[in-house]
């Protein structure tokens, strides 16, 4: 692998870095989506990258799936959705920026440590694609609890899985990785069309999932 | 290609047709007598693993590990069709469900079987990190096919928890193939169980350190280990009851397995972390709280799915412990605890019918309205607890006392783990089955018959275990280390 290919591998996985940083402090709906749609783009050009390097032309499907489906099917549906939904104009957050940032750059210097630390032998590439894919799970994770919205919520774990694409990718030579993303695809298929099909703001007149708390069984 | 039956392909291909053909029969009579047919040939299949085993495959693969899993899995799912044959009649009487639901619960049930069996079976990470998946969604959605306010948070929570478990897991699974990569060299091989145990020498500690842990704490989620367990209790109590038996039975073991089979590769690699403290920890922790937990419950099935995490607990300590007789003690209580608490489970559904209620404050005298009925949930209960001369029984006496000769400190937190469990449950129990009767008093046609026959399981194995079924446990046990 020549320098220059090194070079673009790591711009594009600290890009997918910097777009989750730039999720976690939407706080409109759209915006987010927006994004998020720009994340998925980011980790298409990512997986095509290291299909290319790698030489293994399976990947370029798993790219694909990003493609098509993250960056354009998934973000046009939930348009759609919170649209119907009525929510397309709520803001939300539970704690300020500065501090959900603060965590988050401290989320991300962990993974640096820990996967910089363990993943020594591995090859260099495999190693920097580890370490931002585990910045991008606890940035997704990280997302998940400082927000109430299920629609918000939904979108940090989409990132999430994201990260776990990338880290998939980047393990050279790993079989099943379409398998698994096509499997993820189809969890998060489920995922939006539960949004929808349970109609969780028509049954619960509204998607804060706090809400929902007060239906668990005894509480009542 | 031999054109012989091959009992592993018939273990994946008998609920998978079956599911697309329940999926296809509008008739829902027929539909739920073909789901205990195809659930009872599995099981065969299942069994005819012990007279002839397949030659493991690079995807697929059947060792003395997996076929108690398996055996245990395609049992515990054929008697609770037979039970789900009853209760699903008397939902449609009732209108709970309509007939398209029930079409629909039964493909997803068969779905189910099959993802579990896969998840058992297979011998690649990768591939059994699908299946685990599968099973997830699967019964994600039968559990909010009430479509309730109650079942769709339950349905709701359980998903997003167990999405993120199972994201963790696959982290986890992409690290032990980056630790496996160097030594085993690209592709298949890197994921296959019988080369990754082999060859766990030469792996990167640190690695499979890190990668155990993204595994504990994904599949540990789908097993309901304390504090990952918020999903568990409200699943069980808001779905179909032969979905919480086999939510409990069958679901958690499934994870827990796959945690087992990762032990035993960090077991195989000497520079490696010990898992055993790890795994106590949450056994221990899992187990005392859940104790505490069963106190304040109201809801019937939540108390159960409560007993559930705390049995779970004292399974994943006695794995921890390791060594022989702890092992063998682990195996014996998760067929044990399959076994109770699925009948357990079979009783409660009837009970909740013929109540028209899950509020344990609503039911009462139930051994004067309904004998058999209430008798059978204090057989069960009494099973469960751990009182002799039931099988129960017999499990926790080895867990203890495996565990009173290696470290007396952790044998005092089991036990009175497991005492205050002890007298929750009966606190519980006394107001459901004796004193006056109260609230309405349904008639049912239940049938009772799998319940009886796993309690008299239950009771056989407490009483006298066969010596082949010892000689297969030890063996097993000796496996896992």
């Amino acid at each position: 692998m020549t320098r220059i290919d090194f070079d673009i591998a790591h711009l594009l996985a600290g890009s997918l870095v910097l777009m989750s940083f730039l999720q976690l402090y939407q706080d409109r709906l759209y915006a987010l989506l927006n994004v998020y749609a720009l994340h998925a783009l980011v980790l298409a050009a990512s997986v095509a990258w290291q299909a290319f390097v790698q030489d293994a032309p399976h990947l370029y499907i798993t790219a694909a799936i990003a493609l098509i489906f993250k960056a354009i099917v998934i973000p046009v549906a939930l348009h759609r959705m919170i649209v119907r939904l009525g929510i397309h104009r709520e803001i939300e957050k539970v704690v300020g920026v500065g501090p959900v940032m603060l965590a988050g750059i401290g989320l991300v210097a962990l993974s640096m440590v820990v996967m910089l630390r363990v993943t020594h032998e591995a090859d260099p590439l495999a190693r920097e694609d580890l370490a931002f894919a585990l910045s991008v799970i606890l940035l997704g994770l990280l997302m998940m609890v400082t927000r109430r919205n299920a629609v918000s919520q939904v979108v940090g774990f989409m990132s999430l899985e994201n990260g776990l694409v990338l880290a998939a990718t980047g393990a050279k030579g790993m079989p099943l990785v379409v398998e698994i993303s096509v499997a993820f695809s189809v969890l998060i298929a489920f995922i939006v069309i539960g949004i929808f099909l349970f109609r969780i703001r028509e049954r619960f007149d509204t998607v804060d999932v706090q809400a929902l708390d007060r239906f668990r069984g005894e509480r009542r | 290609m031999s054109v012989t039956f091959n009992a592993m392909a018939g273990l994946l291909l008998i609920p998978a047709g079956a599911a697309i053909l329940l999926a296809l029969l509008p008739d829902y009579r027929l539909t739920a007598r073909l789901n205990v047919l195809a659930t009872a040939l599995t099981f065969v299949c299942a069994l005819s693993l012990f007279v002839r085993r397949p030659e493991p495959n690079t995807y697929l693969l059947v060792d003395d590990l997996n076929s108690t899993f398996v055996v245990l899995t395609t049992f515990v799912g054929f008697t609770t069709s037979a039970f789900s044959l009853s209760y699903i009649g008397h939902e449609l009487e009732t209108g709970r469900l309509t007939p398209p639901f029930v079409r629909f619960y039964h493909a997803m049930y068969q779905v189910l079987m099959f993802a579990m069996n896969l998840a058992l079976i297979a011998n690649n990470i990768g591939l059994m990190w699908v299946a685990i998946e599968l099973a997830t969604l699967t019964t994600v959605l039968m559990v909010g096919i009430y479509r309730t306010h109650e079942a769709l948070e339950a349905a709701w929570k359980y998903f997003i928890l167990g999405s993120i478990g199972i994201a963790l897991a696959l982290f986890g699974t992409i690290l032990v193939y980056m630790a496996a990569r160097p030594v085993v060299g690209e592709g298949l091989a890197a994921m296959e169980w019988t080369t990754l145990v082999a060859r766990a020498g030469g792996f990167d500690a640190a690695l499979l350190d890190l990668a155990f842990v993204f595994l504990l704490l994904g599949y540990g989620t789908k097993v309901g280990l304390a504090p990952l367990h918020a999903w568990l209790p409200d699943a069980h109590a808001e779905g179909p009851t032969p979905i919480s038996a086999v939510l409990s039975g069958l679901l958690l073991n499934v994870a827990l397995y796959a945690l087992l089979r990762f032990k035993m590769v960090l077991a195989a690699n000497a520079a490696a972390l010990a898992p055993g403290p790890l795994m106590v920890t949450l056994g221990l922790l899992s187990l005392v709280f859940a104790a505490f937990m069963l106190y304040r419950r109201r809801d019937i099935k939540r108390m159960f799915a409560y007993s559930s995490i705390e049995h779970m607990g004292i399974i994943t300590f006695a794995f921890g412990m390791g060594g022989p007789l702890a092992n063998f003690a682990g195996l014996l209580h998760m067929t044990m605890h399959s076994l109770t608490k699925s009948a357990i489970f079979f009783a409660v559904g009837h009970v909740a019918q013929v109540k028209n209620t899950q509020r344990i404050a609503d039911m009462g005298g139930l051994t004067e309205t309904h004998p058999v009925l209430g008798w059978g949930l204090i057989l069960g209960v009494v099973a469960i607890a751990g009182l002799p001369p039931l099988g129960i029984f017999m499990s926790e006496f080895l867990v203890v006392s495996s565990t009173f000769a290696r470290a007396p400190l952790l044998a005092l937190i089991l036990v009175f783990g497991l005492l205050v469990a002890f007298a929750a449950l009966f606190l519980r129990l006394n107001s459901i089955a004796f004193g006056e009767p109260r609230g309405p008093n349904g008639k049912t046609n239940a049938s009772y018959v799998p319940m009886f026959a796993h309690l008299a399981l239950v009771l056989m194995a407490g009483i006298y275990l066969p010596p082949a079924l010892v000689a297969w446990f030890e063996n097993v046990a000796k496996l896992l280390g």
